[in-house]
Order: structure tokens, then C-alpha cells, then sequence
């Protein structure tokens, strides 16, 4: 008997170790619930945080542009309209109004990190007999590449770009047969035309972003467009990107511009992950009610087990209190142990399903993050959810008579 | 000499306030002494377990006076009561109940273990005095499962004594042994009381035991029938 250990615990551990097959069982049980937590939990969290990253350095938080143009009915007077059926009307490339007042506000707000303009249109990529059609971002790289980090997706050439420069994608380069340093013809429908050399070839990850969008300097893409000294977007990021909407409806409210956030243009992947944390939250109070139940079980027959040990143990003198701890530490016990191998275990799968699920060439699919937080808390939880479990049967253990445990 | 218990008129019922409420015990009065060894005799089913479970302080009877050292009883907490039998009375049962999850040695250190809290060397030393004097030093580190009855018996008595008890009570410790085993483990009980001085109350159903202690109870239905001193045994002290 290890002397640091109150009779409590001596008792519950050696009731453990003597049950050996009861607890092995439970034990493996409850190694199999908290392994499944630990490992979903894991994936979930990857997959969102991968997504939330990869997001978040390819688009901005919120993007502001001009408002929409409306047509409006004639009316001789109230209720009575001249024209019945109201066309869209065709949504010229605009300018946004007083942009550099727009601009000033926003950089003057504490929850904007960084507001930048952007000049985007589209346009014809020539060279040679090839062409593709294309969407060109005019903008000043020092602040944009902060948002979309282009640089990090460079795989050729770099990403300093000069007014007669421009970083195009993998397909694109390849569609048009051209490589860093070839020069290409860009038009635009409405006449502008500029002789630009390619600086740099990205991969975004994506084959239509790469096939479509290219990068030039703000003041190219205005030459282009026609929009001398105007800009179509001002693309913003902000100190929480998840306060990202709330931002976005107080600028479209006191600002003559529309505000698109990130969560609105993702809204079906918001809410694939809501759902996805909803039903991983009721998987996890699933597996914590069964554990519950598993050792509540485990403890129940333990205590008609030992109703014998108990009855002697009150009658040498040891109180009700006593006893009710023996349990609620087995309960404790057989959480924390189990919630311990489940976190191996769990662990060990991500390993293996880290290590064999690969994209078709090789790579990973996504860098796991796995915090030790969830490995801490699982078993904090695994715990608590043990003593819980072990109150029943404890509470029946304390309340036993010891004529009756020792006659019976 | 000093009473070291007296009961003044027990009355046991059990199933009270039911159809079939019945009592077992009809008024006990009697008066245990000091270094006694006394035997409680009668038929099955005449109460002597119920009599020596509130003795015991493991059950509490329906009406009557119950006093240790002159202190009543009978008004103790629950608490109190378990403080109090863990402090003064000592257990030895019909079936050897050990602690099948311990060993020997610390079957005898649980009721010091229960009442310190945490174990020490001078339990384990008390532990393998006990056992030496049982003569079962040699099985201290052996589970309960690992021995045969009698040496089971022997360290429930070793383990009964560990607090130093002013009272011992048996319900027919030899009850359940072949005759030399209940031969060693009685001769045990009585070396220690004649030694130590530790008072003992055995309910036994063998005569021949019965003659060998110092006064001999007799309960029949629930009432007293007998109580005389066994003039042989202690003239042969
Ligand atoms: N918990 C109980 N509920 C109801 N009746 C009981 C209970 N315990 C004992 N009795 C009854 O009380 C009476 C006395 O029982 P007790 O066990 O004290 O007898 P005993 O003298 O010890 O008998 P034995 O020699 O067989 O051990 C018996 O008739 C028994 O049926
Ligand atoms: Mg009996």
C-alpha cells in the first residue's frame, strides 16, 4: 500500500485491478468512444481551419463596390406605372464614387486592418493564334498581396510587378503556350489595349482561378478599362473575420456602397459547417452518454460484487462517506484511464490516415492541426463523466446496511 | 467490577409498522464484565445474531438501553456510532470475510487504515505482530483466496484485534471449520484474552467449546433462559 494514497484510493484502484476483466472492458469502451471524439474533432478542425485559411489569403474579408444601378419606373402618379414589365439594365463597369473619401473612412476605422482599391474587368489575353478570355486585377501590391497572398502562390518567376508587368496562373500560361518573361496582348472590350510581360506564374489551387485571373498594376488596369483614375472595389480586412458581416452591413448603411463580407459570398460553406459542428457536438453527448451508462453499469454489478467487502468494511469502522469516495474514484478512475488510451488511440489514426490519405499526386490533402487542448479537455471531460456515473452506484454502495451486506 | 456493557430492556422488531412485523428479541437485560470470556448459546433462530448485531452497533434495537463504559448509546449519530464501533469493537463472522482484493497483512492494517486515513509503518508493524502471534507471519503477503479457512479465520481474528478492542464478538467463528481448525482458531481467542485481557463475546452452537468459557448465555426465542458461570473454567485459570 503506497503510503501517499488515502484508504479511498488504495481501495478503488485495488477494486480496479481486481475486477481485471470488467475494467479491461470498460476500459477498451471507452478507449473506442473518446478515440472517435478525439479524431473527428481533429479532421473537423483541420478541414475548417484549412478552408477558413485558405479563404481568408485568396479573398478579401469584405469587398466594397459601387452600388447597383436600378432602373426606375416611370410613374404618372402614385400606383399607376407607365412601363409594366422593368428590364435589368446592364451593369456597366463603374467607378465608385468619391473613392478616396470611401477609402480614407476605412482606413480610419479601428476594425480595418488593411483597405486597399482594385481596379477589375475583363479582357482578352492574346498571343500568338491563342486566346483566352480573362479577369484582370488592377491593384497596388504592397497592401493587396497582404489580403490575396499571390506571392505565396508563385511557382515561377516573382511577383513584383512594374506597369507594363503581369502574374498570370498555371493554365492560363499553359492555354496560351507561354512561360515568364514572354509577352502577351491584353484588350478590353472597350478599345484598351497594352503589350504586357508575364513576371510571374501562380497556382491558386483552383483550376479556374487559375485559368482566369491575372494580376497587373492598379494604374495598367484603369489604363485598360478606361477607368483613369477610378477604381471598381476597395477590398478590405478586418481585426475579426468573423465580425466580418456585422462590418459589412454598418459600412453599407452609412456609406453610398455595397458591402459584400466573405461569410455572405461562402454562405452555403458556413452553414455545411454548422451543420457539421451540430452533428459532431451530438456525436460527442452520444458517446459521453454511453460511456456514462457503460461505467455506471460496470460499477452497479461492482457494488453487488463486493457487498460482502463493503458490510465488513462498515462494520470496522468505516463511514458511509468513505465508501461513496471508493466508487466515485473507481468512476473517475476508469474515465481518466480510458480517455487516455482513446486519446492514443485517436492520435495513432490520425497518424495513419495522415500518413496514407493522399491527394492523387502524392501530396497531402491537408496539414493536420491537432491541439493538445482536445487531448486535455477529453479527458477533463472523460473524467467529470466518470465520477458523474459513479454517483448512483456509490450512493447505492454508502447506503448499504452492514447486517444485510454481511447476512446477505 | 466496572460494567463494560449493559444492556437494559432490548427489544428488536424487524418489519416495523408492516402486517408482518415481528419481534425477535423480548427484553434483554444483561451486563458484560471486563476481561470476560462469554459464550451466547441457543437454538437457530432465537436471535443471537440479531442480539450481537446491536451489540456490534451494526443495528440499533427498537427500544432499550445500550451502554458502553456507563455511556448510553442509543442517542449516537450514525457517524458516531461507526467512529465508535471502529474504535472499541472488533469483528470476527461466521464466513472469513476477507478483503479478497488485499493481502493478509493488509486485511489486518484496514480497520487502523480506516480510522488513520493514510497507511504507515507502525500498521504494518502492528499488521505482522498480529499475524506473527496467529502464527501466520509467513502468509502475510498472501491474498485472502490463496488460504484455507481456518489460517482466513486466523487473520480475521488478527485483523479484529488491530485496534485494540475492549470487545470482541464472534458469530460462530468456528462454525464453519473442520474440528482442529476450530480447535487452533478458539484457543487463539482465549490465549488473547487471558494474555491481553481483551473481552470476548462468541455465539457457538459447539458444547464443548461453550465449556471452555468463563460464563455461558443462553437465549431461547428471543429471551434470556440462562446466564451462569462456568465455575470449572475459572477455577482453572
Ligand atoms: N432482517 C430481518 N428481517 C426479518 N426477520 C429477521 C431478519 N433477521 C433475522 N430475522 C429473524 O429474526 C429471528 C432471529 O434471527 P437471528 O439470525 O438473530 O437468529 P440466530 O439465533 O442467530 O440463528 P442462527 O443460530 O441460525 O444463526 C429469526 O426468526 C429470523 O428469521
Ligand atoms: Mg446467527
Amino acid at each position: 500500500m503506497k503510503p501517499w494514497l488515502t484508504f479511498a484510493w488504495i481501495a478503488a484502484l485495488r477494486f480496479l485491478a481486481e475486477g481485471r476483466m470488467q475494467s479491461g472492458f470498460i476500459l477498451s469502451g471507452i478507449a473506442i468512444g473518446v478515440g472517435v471524439i478525439v479524431f473527428m474533432s481533429a479532421m473537423l478542425t483541420s478541414v475548417q481551419t484549412n478552408f477558413t485559411n485558405r479563404v481568408l489569403t485568396s479573398q478579401p474579408q469584405i469587398q466594397l463596390l459601387a452600388p447597383q444601378e436600378v432602373a426606375r419606373p416611370l410613374r404618372w402618379h402614385d400606383g399607376v406605372i407607365e412601363a409594366a414589365i422593368v428590364q435589368q439594365p446592364t451593369q456597366r463597369i463603374l467607378s465608385i464614387d468619391q473613392w478616396q473619401t470611401i477609402l480614407a473612412a476605412m482606413r480610419a476605422r479601428p476594425d480595418v486592418v488593411i483597405a486597399t482599391p482594385t481596379v477589375s474587368g475583363s479582357a482578352l489575353a492574346v498571343r500568338g493564334d491563342a486566346s483566352r478570355s480573362i479577369g484582370i486585377f488592377g491593384m497596388q501590391a504592397d497592401d493587396y498581396f497582404r489580403i490575396v497572398r499571390v506571392p505565396n502562390y508563385i511557382v515561377a518567376g516573382n511577383s513584383e510587378l512594374g506597369s507594363d508587368d503581369i502574374l498570370v496562373g498555371l493554365e492560363l500560361a499553359k492555354d496560351i503556350g507561354a512561360t515568364i518573361g514572354d509577352k502577351i496582348n491584353v484588350t478590353t472590350a472597350i478599345g484598351g489595349s497594352r503589350t504586357l510581360t508575364i513576371k510571374g506564374i501562380f497556382d491558386l489551387g483552383n483550376k479556374g482561378a487559375n485559368a482566369r485571373n491575372a494580376y497587373v498594376a492598379l494604374r495598367t488596369a484603369q489604363s485598360l478599362l478606361g477607368l483613369l483614375g477610378g477604381v471598381t472595389t476597395i477590398d478590405l480586412t478586418v481585426t475579426d473575420v468573423y465580425a466580418a458581416e456585422t462590418i459589412a452591413q454598418d459600412i453599407q448603411a452609412t456609406l453610398p456602397v455595397e458591402a459584400d463580407s466573405w461569410i455572405k459570398t461562402n454562405a452555403q460553406i458556413f452553414t455545411a459547417i454548422r451543420a457539421q459542428n451540430l452533428s459532431s457536438a451530438l456525436i460527442r453527448i452520444f458517446v459521453g452518454l454511453s460511456v456514462a451508462f457503460g461505467i455506471a453499469a460496470v460499477l452497479v454489478v461492482s457494488v453487488l460484487q463486493r457487498s460482502k467487502d463493503i458490510g465488513i468494511l462498515r462494520a470496522m469502522g468505516c463511514a458511509r462517506g468513505q465508501i461513496l469516495r471508493v466508487f466515485l474514484i473507481q468512476g473517475g478512475v476508469l474515465g481518466f484511464v480510458g480517455s487516455l488510451a482513446g486519446a492514443l488511440v485517436g492520435a495513432a489514426a490520425l497518424m495513419v490516415w495522415h500518413r496514407y490519405a493522399r491527394q492523387a499526386d502524392g501530396s497531402e490533402l491537408f496539414p493536420l492541426y491537432i491541439q493538445p487542448s482536445l487531448f486535455v479537455s477529453s479527458a477533463a471531460l472523460a473524467t467529470i463523466t466518470g465520477v458523474i456515473a459513479g454517483i448512483v452506484p456509490a450512493l447505492r454502495a454508502a447506503s448499504l446496511d452492514p447486517v444485510d451486506a454481511i447476512d446477505g | 467490577m466496572a460494567d463494560l456493557l449493559a444492556l437494559e430492556g432490548i427489544r428488536k422488531s424487524y418489519n416495523v409498522g408492516t402486517p408482518v412485523e415481528t419481534e425477535v428479541l423480548h427484553g434483554i437485560d444483561v451486563t458484560i464484565h471486563p476481561r470476560e470470556f462469554v459464550a451466547l448459546m441457543g437454538p437457530s433462530g432465537s436471535g443471537k445474531s440479531t442480539l450481537l448485531n446491536i451489540i456490534g452497533l451494526l443495528d440499533r434495537p427498537t427500544s432499550g438501553r445500550l451502554s458502553i463504559h456507563g455511556e448510553d448509546t442509543t442517542q449516537l449519530s450514525e457517524a458516531a456510532l461507526t467512529s465508535l464501533r471502529g474504535h472499541t469493537i472488533g469483528f470476527v463472522f461466521q464466513y472469513h470475510y476477507l478483503i479478497s482484493a488485499f493481502t493478509a497483512r493488509e486485511n489486518v492494517m484496514m480497520p487502523m487504515l480506516l480510522d488513520r486515513g493514510r497507511p504507515d509503518a507502525t500498521m504494518e508493524r502492528r499488521a505482522d505482530e498480529l499475524l506473527d502471534w496467529v502464527d501466520l507471519g509467513r502468509w502475510r503477503n498472501n491474498r485472502a483466496l490463496n488460504m484455507s479457512g481456518g489460517q482466513q479465520q486466523r487473520v480475521a481474528i488478527a485483523r479484529a484485534l488491530a485496534m485494540d478492542p475492549l470487545l470482541v464478538l464472534a458469530d460462530e467463528p468456528t462454525g464453519n471449520l473442520d474440528t482442529a481448525s476450530a480447535d487452533a482458531v478458539f484457543e487463539l481467542m482465549q490465549r488473547f484474552n487471558r494474555e491481553r485481557g481483551t473481552t470476548f463475546l462468541i455465539v457457538t452452537h459447539n458444547h464443548d467449546l461453550a465449556g471452555r468459557c468463563d460464563r455461558i448465555i443462553q437465549v431461547v426465542d428471543g429471551r434470556i433462559t440462562e446466564d451462569r458461570i462456568n465455575v470449572l473454567e475459572r477455577h482453572s485459570q
